[in-house]
């Protein structure tokens, strides 16, 4: 099953769960969503509950945060992650807070899925890896599934999840297969995923990354490396006894993210490690980041700002060194 | 109008200016921090509005919010609390006076972002839509907020799903010191409507019959499946923007005139007294019952533990 079809069954069985599962966004109903997730809900579940909005990302979002607050349980698609920036009041001075706001209060059950990432040449304001942004905020969940089967696993469980969770998809991942359980799957938050077992370093990534390094680890067993790959699935909350537990076996760190690097979320993870796990490192730990700059457009210029697969092999090497 | 409710209104209009003339006290005295918004002025609006919820209904309040928590018949005790940091608050200390909210009575939170709660309110309006009750919600903010992107967005969105929910905009002639002739190339902010293709009114908020019948009749309306509305209430606060404000945006003739012109509980009092609904001692006995039971909400207020300690994660997150 594809990744984009994964995520519209993990949506049709919870709307078929649960009557207060609804979806908000653009273009999702007779188009099926700009990466075709909700394909085919529309004419089972209604115009209703497949809510196609207008072009109004702050509204919708603030629709979905007072229709958490009240009862319901809202799937929002904003179609790009780049756009979050016209819905950041409501995400993160109201979703995210009206919690510890109200003293306990209340509860805002609510997912913001979205897509980013770049590699298909649709620049600066439609390729950008901004779940650091939301990572900083108290309050909100971040997930980012790489393959299928966690796609499906984990936006179910974001959907029961009482909190705000914003829902990370790649857009070059939606077209990527594998198994995916049928029927329910669940996944939990706060649980990474040793995608490769290995003894000689560990790389911890997420997203389309994941897939990369996966490649990137082959490639090194070739050379008699063996890369231990840990995939973190969800940022907030962090599994971070997976991450220190692979570092004191493998007792070395190189995190891959496709974001920029300067005030990257790899810096938590290396500053984790740093702190809790200083002993038990052989060498410092490395982060492979994107560059700091914005996406640009030509096919060569874009690769050559983000990690790829040769990257991750070159750093790891060195680390090895 | 019949006296129960003409009685109703003044009562919960009392309320309200005795609240705001103690939180200024307290914090005049140093027991409240940070900073407040008196609601003082504009009392009518609250009282007139609220007065056709019903608990399961909802609101969105502002950072000058404690007019409306009053009116959805918040405790004074705990909204006391709140203010003085107690663990007996409606926030339990986390949140203060721009964020005191009361689920249990539909109260959604005041809000200190200008019009953050109006896309909140669409969204609780989409919630009784979605499951088919006859609840409203009503999003109560400043002529500020009607400059925001989250306005046009929401109002847009109601419109076109007909949700029901009441859009009122207090018009108290300033958004913080920008006044509106200089906010609006309207004059009558309320025509605005038409433009989303809903109703506007607008009236006088010193006059809360005006209000109350207004309002009466947009959410009905809006309870019957007929959509959403925009009501423009034009008021005057009689206080800074906040407590301390230096006001250095307007001329003492035009603060001493307004409230002297502009004072909502004098305007009731004298239409209630000269209809006859009630007599002038009825109306002073209703002003000691809200003194006597201010001045013990405070004492039970103070009387709370602080706030207790934030507990990660459970403060901020419901399960982790």
């Amino acid at each position: 099953m594809f990744y984009n079809e994964a995520l519209g069954d993990a949506l049709r069985l919870e709307m078929e769960r649960d009557p207060r599962v609804i979806v908000l966004g653009e273009d999702i109903a007779e188009h099926g969503g700009a990466f075709q997730v909700t394909a085919g809900l529309l004419d089972k579940f209604g115009p209703t509950r497949i809510r196609q909005t207008p072009i109004s990302e702050l509204g919708i979002v603030g629709a979905a945060v007072g229709a958490a607050l009240t009862g319901l349980r809202p799937v929002v698609e904003l179609m790009y992650v780049d756009f979050s920036g016209l819905a950041m009041d409501q995400l993160v001075n109201q979703a995210a807070q009206n919690r510890f706001m109200f003293g306990g209060q209340a509860r805002v059950p609510m997912v913001m899925r979205t897509q980013g990432g770049s590699g298909r040449g649709n620049a600066a304001q439609h390729s950008k890896s901004l779940e650091a942004w939301f990572t900083h905020v108290a309050g909100l969940k971040v997930v980012m599934p790489s393959t299928p089967a966690d796609a499906k696993g984990l936006l179910t469980t974001a959907i029961r999840d009482d909190d705000p969770v914003i829902f990370l998809e790649h857009k070059l991942l939606y077209r990527t297969k594998g198994q995916v359980p049928t029927g329910e799957h669940l996944v939990p938050l706060g649980e990474a995923d040793v995608k490769r077992a290995g003894t000689d370093l560990t790389i911890v990534t997420w997203s389309r990354e994941v897939l990369f390094s996966l490649e990137a680890a082959e490639n090194l067993a070739a050379d008699g490396i063996e890369a231990e790959v840990i995939d973190l699935r969800s940022l907030v909350p962090l599994d971070r006894d997976a991450v220190l537990a692979s570092v004191r076996r493998t007792h070395r760190l190189l995190v891959v993210h496709e974001a920029i690097k300067r005030g990257g979320y790899g810096g938590e993870i290396a500053a984790m490690v740093a702190e809790d796990a200083f002993d038990d490192l052989d060498a410092p730990p490395r982060r492979l980041a994107g560059l700091e700059t914005p996406i640009p457009y030509a096919q060569h210029l874009e690769k050559s700002v983000v990690p790829q697969v040769n990257d991750i092999i070159r750093v790891a090497k060195e680390l090895l060194a | 109008m019949d006296k129960a409710t003409a009685i109703d209104l003044y009562r919960v209009m009392r309320r309200i200016r005795d609240f705001e003339e103690r939180a200024t006290v307290l914090f005049g005295e140093g027991k409240l921090w940070g900073t407040i918004h008196s609601y003082a002025g504009e009392e009518g609006i609250a009282a007139g509005v609220c007065a056709h919820l019903r608990n399961d209904d909802w609101i969105t309040s502002t950072h000058r919010g404690h007019g409306h928590c009053i009116a959805k018949r918040a405790d004074l005790g705990r909204m006391y609390a709140e203010l003085l940091g107690r663990e007996t608050g409606y926030c339990r200390g986390r949140g203060g006076s721009m964020h005191i909210a009361d689920t249990s009575k539909g109260n959604l939170g005041a809000n200190g972002i200008v019009g953050g709660g109006i896309p909140i309110a669409t969204g609780a309006a989409l919630t009784a839509k979605q499951l088919g009750t006859d609840q409203v919600a009503v999003s109560f903010f400043g002529d500020g907020a009607v400059n925001q992107g989250g306005f046009h967005e929401s109002a847009n969105l109601a419109a076109i799903w007909k949700l029901p929910v009441i859009y009122v905009c207090e018009n108290n002639q300033y958004a913080e010191s920008l006044p509106v002739k200089r906010a609006f190339a309207v004059e009558d902010i309320s025509r605005r409507a038409e433009g989303y293709g809903m109703p506007g009114r607008r009236v006088n908020g010193r006059d809360v019959r005006a209000v109350y019948e207004a309002a009466g009749e947009l959410i009905a309306h809006a309870r019957r499946g007929g959509g959403p509305a925009f009501l423009v209430a034009d008021t005057y606060r009689h206080e800074g923007h906040y407590y301390g404000d230096p006001r250095k945006y307007q001329t003492k003739d035009e603060i001493e005139g307004w409230k002297t012109r502009f004072d909502p509980l004098v305007d009731t009092r004298t239409w209630i007294t000269d209809t006859k609904l009630a007599t002038q001692a009825e109306l002073d006995a209703i002003d000691a019952e809200v003194i006597e039971e201010a001045t013990r909400a405070v004492a039970w207020a103070e009387a709370g533990p602080p706030a207790s300690p934030i507990m990660l994660p459970g403060d901020v997150y419901a399960s982790y």
